[in-house]
């Protein structure tokens, strides 16, 4: 998670060798310190929220919180309280499905007890095993080895979080495997979000014999978000901005402290882009959103590149140069465009370079692979800015 | 539109005519005599604007000196037609690729032979770029000027003068363009102009205003995108697939997240959740339609967000968007004079010279909410629908009358054929975009249909019909005179109404009675009178209007008259003596152009002096000006009382009008039935139209009889 400071209205574009990391979600080059996997451990964790950036409607709905459970909750509810007073039961799943990708977190108890470890079941420890000693399920199920949470304590338990995704359109496949697995047979809840916890609770429950627990995605958002930051990332802070985002020498990566953090605009880049404002832990409203985002920018690389991946499409918009797909003010002015205070490096036209034959015929899948990412990235940091200032002015 | 490739080395026209297939004449249109020069270099495009004097023909009529003559002369006519070249100024917009740029500069030095200006004023920022080729080709110096200045002030005198320019979309609505009529205070606005990039600006004053952002995914991206998306390589064919693409098979949208949910959940399921979505998670080929459409929802949607957030930071209700990106849609609006080519490199755009100002009537009860279309053609489908069908249907005829009009003309065909072509083209766009240019109404297609006409030379194709037909009415003026002094006080009035009504009858426009016209030439007066239906007639307040006429006369008259022949003669005229002779005064006010048979201003002032020829009472109330012929300012088959000639406004004020008479389907019916007035007013029609008469409830050649007195 990056922190964005206001008055940065405008991503210096170019060459990924001369430049550096400016505010929100520029990607930061390669640099020798491992800049760059973290940069995709960055972006992967914002691929891993959920999406919901709808378009253009600039909806200001206060949400009311409908408490943790959308579905059925006097029954879930009651389920899960009384499930917490004795025992929790194993495995943990937190499922969150997406409109691109699925994300599943699964709780690894380390503090087994003999007496547990009798009590399991079969198919428990194989789906433990399962788990915990791959990174690669099926063809495209993935576990990302570099976020796991470890030691970590939940609910008085001690043991690893562990984050799995797959494609959504891989669901069925899931659920079949759910089924074959025999899932149904644990005394266990699955809490589900995201737009597909819905779109799949008929399938969960026909085909797998599982009752979903619904939640709302924006309130597991905000929660996550503060409770992400609460335990630490392996006892670094997950928070960050940079510093001195213009400036290729001096900038510079430093933690951002969430210890008094409202009110805060939460910019969740999933598929979509949702943008909300947070007043308090349990006081928040969806702003507004875009369809702008991160499918947007695997979307377009893949017609574009033929890229697959989006790890593939991230990679070659590093080494790729923007400013041979994107007109700058420099191309138009010829310089600066004083009267405005706009520089010469300034993006005025994105893929306005492409209106020409002999540019289309002069760039590499690389320099359209990055002019997609400075694309987005700017303007999403663009309505971000925005509604930070419209939020600030109508707080006072 | 062919590839144009030059590089513009030749030195002669005839360089461009092969890479340009448009004839550049037609491009550069009266550019020899273009006095004063613009241009605009963005981006990509460079938009090139010229005012120039233009000749083009117009129908002219003259009194013969009828003096020592013998005026009941057998198939004499009433006044010579003659069609003569007028010079007036238009202001001419050309559009294209900045490639062009030296090969179109060419261009207009070779062709530029007359002209006293040293100076052309340039802005955008190829004016910097571009200083020295053009001052090297048009050895004209550079003034520039800065884009922005430039830009503020066209949109001030465009929101201020033209109408129909500033619009309003609403999504989902029907329909979902509304074009704004009105403008008494612009400011303040935010403008946001949508070029290669986009820019924002709030505008504050006529010159004040400051950027206050911007963002870099405008027209350029789309082109840039689109092109690389779509192998597509020119911007107009671009929105062309857009057009016919379905951007949810690209689009992620919310349903496709949420699967049936999102109803129970209050979401729209239409939202695109993720732009491109699909072709991320989706392993098959896109058509170019849906990503073309995609990307254009992408851009706008975008444009849209960031002004709605700028509005409101800047607590600004109005936003108008600018640029060639909005132009480029067939959104393009209906100026005076106007001829845009859609489909091809070069966007012409051309705007007549207002010579006289145009105002509202004084005696409109609120001008600021007068609309004078009864009927919006993009509202009411099964409406836009007939009216479509009945102009494609009567469009023979009007070539037919056309070529029929200019009997020595050796391309009167050719001509002809031409602008059906182009009509019918205009007419097909309708039927799928009926926002296309401007609000749809049955003012808009009539007037539409005269613009083309005037395009191809054809400027009055009625002038020998109406000829024909004041010549005969002249000759039974003073038996119908004779007739109406017969008659009592009360018999009369009726008769009066009847014959403004029967006059009415005789109309070209409507084609139930061009067709009855056209067979049966003997077609007169007291035919049209037994047209007519009986009273009660389907909107009849002819009881209330006796009982005025028994009270106090009315101080004046303001008249609005239709048609030629029958209609002013023996309808208008004995109605206006009437008049007259109670001691009211009269404005006549009749076209400044050409339209249909209707009669112009021109024709009227002949007709009225063949009458007090043969009348004293008219020939006495022209000496004393109690009888007044002016001109409305329009040439359209209907009537726009808030575009009226400043001198008829100003006189309507000075003579204290208390009375309007509307008279016939197009300024009655089609416009202004509506219409709520300051004084009293009659609005009379015929129903010509069997379909109208259907929709009112009554039969064809049905009357309209609508007596209003304002309350009080």
């Amino acid at each position: 998670m990056g922190t964005g400071r206001l008055g940065v209205p405008m991503e210096r574009p170019g060459r990924a060798s001369d430049t550096s990391a400016s505010s929100a979600g520029e990607p930061a080059p390669e640099g020798p310190d491992g800049r760059r996997r973290e940069l995709l451990r960055c972006r992967a964790s914002s691929e891993s929220e959920p999406p919901g950036g709808a378009s253009a409607s600039a909806e200001c709905v206060r949400r009311s919180r409908p408490g943790s459970c959308s579905c059925a909750p006097s029954v879930s509810r009651q389920r899960v309280e009384s499930l917490r007073k004795k025992r929790q039961l194993f495995p943990w799943f937190g499922l969150d499905i997406g409109g691109t990708l699925v994300k599943l977190v699964y709780f690894e108890p380390k503090d087994i007890t003999a007496e547990e470890e009798e009590e399991e079941v079969e198919s428990l420890k194989s789906i433990r095993k399962y788990l915990t000693s791959n990174v690669a399920y099926g063809s495209t199920g993935i576990r990302d080895v570099h976020l796991e949470l470890k030691d970590l304590t939940l609910c008085g338990r001690k043991g690893n979080l562990h984050f799995i995704r797959f494609p959504t359109h891989d669901m069925p496949a899931f659920i079949q495997m759910g089924r074959d697995k025999n899932f149904s047979s644990l005394h266990t809840v699955f809490c589900a979000t995201g737009g597909g916890a819905y779109k799949f609770e008929q399938d969960f429950l026909t085909i797998g014999d599982l009752q979903l627990c619904k939640l709302d995605e924006l309130d597991c958002l905000v929660k996550g978000i503060l409770y992400i930051d609460s335990v630490g990332f392996n006892g670094r802070s997950q928070c960050y901005y940079f510093e001195n985002p213009a400036d290729a020498e001096k900038c510079q990566k430093l933690p951002f402290d969430l210890k008094n953090p409202y009110p805060l605009l939460l910019v969740n880049i999933g598929s979509g882009v949702s943008i909300l404002a947070v007043y308090s832990k349990d006081n928040y409203k969806r702003v507004t959103g875009t369809s702008l985002g991160g499918g947007t920018f695997f979307g377009l690389c893949c017609l574009l590149t033929g890229c697959t991946t989006f790890e593939e499409a991230l990679e070659m918009a590093s080494r790729g140069d923007s400013t041979k797909v994107d007109k700058l003010v420099r191309d138009i002015y010829g310089g600066d465009y004083e009267r405005f205070g706009l520089p010469g490096w300034a993006v005025a036209s994105s893929f306005g370079n492409m209106m020409s034959k002999e540019k289309r015929e002069a760039v590499s899948k690389e320099d359209l692979a990055r002019a997609t990412l400075i694309t987005i990235t700017n303007n999403i940091g663009s309505i971000a800015r925005m509604c930070a200032l419209n939020e600030e002015s109508s707080c006072c | 539109m062919a590839e144009c490739g030059a590089s513009g080395s030749g030195s002669s026209g005839d360089s461009l005519d092969k890479s340009i297939t448009l004839p550049p004449d037609e491009i550069f249109r009266n550019l020899e005599n273009a006095k004063r020069f613009a241009i605009d270099i963005g981006g990509s495009l460079t938009k090139l604007a010229y005012y120039s004097t233009v000749q083009h023909k117009v129908a002219r009529v003259r009194s013969f000196d009828y003096s020592g003559k013998d005026a009941e002369q057998d198939h004499e006519p009433p006044y010579e037609i003659s069609v003569q070249e007028e010079v007036t100024a238009r202001l001419h917009f050309v559009k294209f690729e900045n490639t062009y740029i030296e090969a179109c500069l060419d261009f207009i030095k070779d062709h530029l032979v007359n002209t006293d200006t040293k100076v052309i004023q340039a802005t955008g920022g190829g004016a910097y770029k571009f200083k020295d080729l053009i001052e090297e080709k048009l050895r004209l110096r550079v003034d520039k000027e800065d884009v922005m200045t430039c830009l503020i002030k066209g949109c001030n005198f465009v929101l201020k003068n033209i109408p129909h320019e500033a619009f309003v979309y609403q999504k989902d609505s029907d329909p979902e363009f509304r074009f704004q009529t009105n403008h008494p205070n612009i400011f303040p606005y935010l403008l946001v102009n949508i070029g290669s990039g986009v820019s924002i600006v709030k505008v504050e004053t006529e010159d004040r205003f400051e950027w206050v952002g911007g963002s870099s995914i405008g027209g350029g991206t789309f082109w840039g995108l689109g092109a690389l998306l779509t192998k597509t390589k020119k911007f107009d064919e671009l929105l062309h697939l857009a057009s016919k693409g379905q951007h949810a098979n690209v689009d992620m949208l919310v349903r496709d997240v949420y699967g049936g949910a999102h109803q129970t959940l209050g979401l729209s399921g239409n939202l695109i959740a993720s732009s491109f979505g699909k072709s991320a998670t989706a392993d098959r080929d896109f058509s170019k339609e849906d990503m073309a459409k995609s990307l254009l929802h992408m851009i706008s949607n975008d444009i849209g967000q960031l002004a709605c957030l700028y509005a409101k930071l800047h607590c600004l209700d109005r936003v108008y968007f600018g640029g060639f990106f909005i132009r480029g849609h067939p959104v393009t609006m209906r100026t005076i004079t106007y001829s845009i080519n859609f489909f091809s490199k070069f966007d012409l755009l051309e705007m007549d010279r207002l010579e006289r100002p145009l105002v509202n009537l004084p005696l409109l009860l609120d001008p600021s909410s007068y609309v004078p279309d009864t009927v919006d053609l993009t509202d009411d489908a099964l409406a836009r629908k007939y009216w479509l069908t009945c102009f494609e249907e009567a469009l023979d005829g009007v070539v037919k009358r056309a070529v029929a009009s200019q009997p020595g003309s050796v391309d009167a065909a050719e001509r002809a054929e031409k602008f059906r072509q182009k009509y019918w083209s205009k007419l097909q766009t309708l039927r799928h975009q009926p926002f296309a240019y401007g609000t749809l109404t049955v003012r808009s297609l009539l007037d539409t249909r005269e613009h083309c006409l005037n395009e191809f030379n054809f400027p009055d194709p009625y002038s020998k019909v109406k000829q024909k037909e004041n010549g005969v009415a002249l000759k039974c003026f003073p038996r119908v005179i004779r007739g109406l002094d017969a008659l009592g006080w009360e018999d009369r009035q009726l008769a009066l109404v009847k014959g403004l009504l029967a006059g009415n009858v005789f109309d070209w426009g409507a084609k139930a009675v061009s067709d009855v016209l056209e067979s049966d030439p003997q077609f007169g007066f007291e035919e049209a009178k037994m047209k007519l239906q009986e009273r009660p007639w389907l909107v009849d307040s002819y009881s209330k209007w006796l009982q005025r006429l028994k009270g106090p006369p009315h101080k004046c008259a303001l008249i609005f008259a239709d048609n030629s022949g029958i209609d002013v003669i023996l309808g208008v005229f004995p109605f206006v003596r009437e008049l007259l002779s109670r001691g009211t005064e009269v404005i006549l006010a009749c076209n400044s152009g050409p339209a249909l048979n209707d009669v112009t201003y021109c024709e009227s002032l002949i007709v009225a002096e063949r009458i007090a020829a043969m009348d004293p009472v008219v020939h006495s109330a022209l000496r004393e000006e109690r009888l007044l012929l002016m001109q409305t300012g329009s040439s359209s088959p209907c009537l726009d009382l808030s575009r009226l000639d400043k001198g008829l406004a100003v006189l309507v004020r000075e003579r204290g009008a208390d009375l309007v008479v509307i008279e016939g389907m197009g300024r009655a019916v089609h416009t202004n039935y509506h219409a709520a007035l300051r004084c009293e007013s009659l609005k009379l029609a015929v129903i010509k139209n069997s379909w109208l008469a259907e929709r009112l409830g009554g039969r064809l050649f049905s009357v309209i009889f609508k007596y209003e007195v304002p309350a009080e």
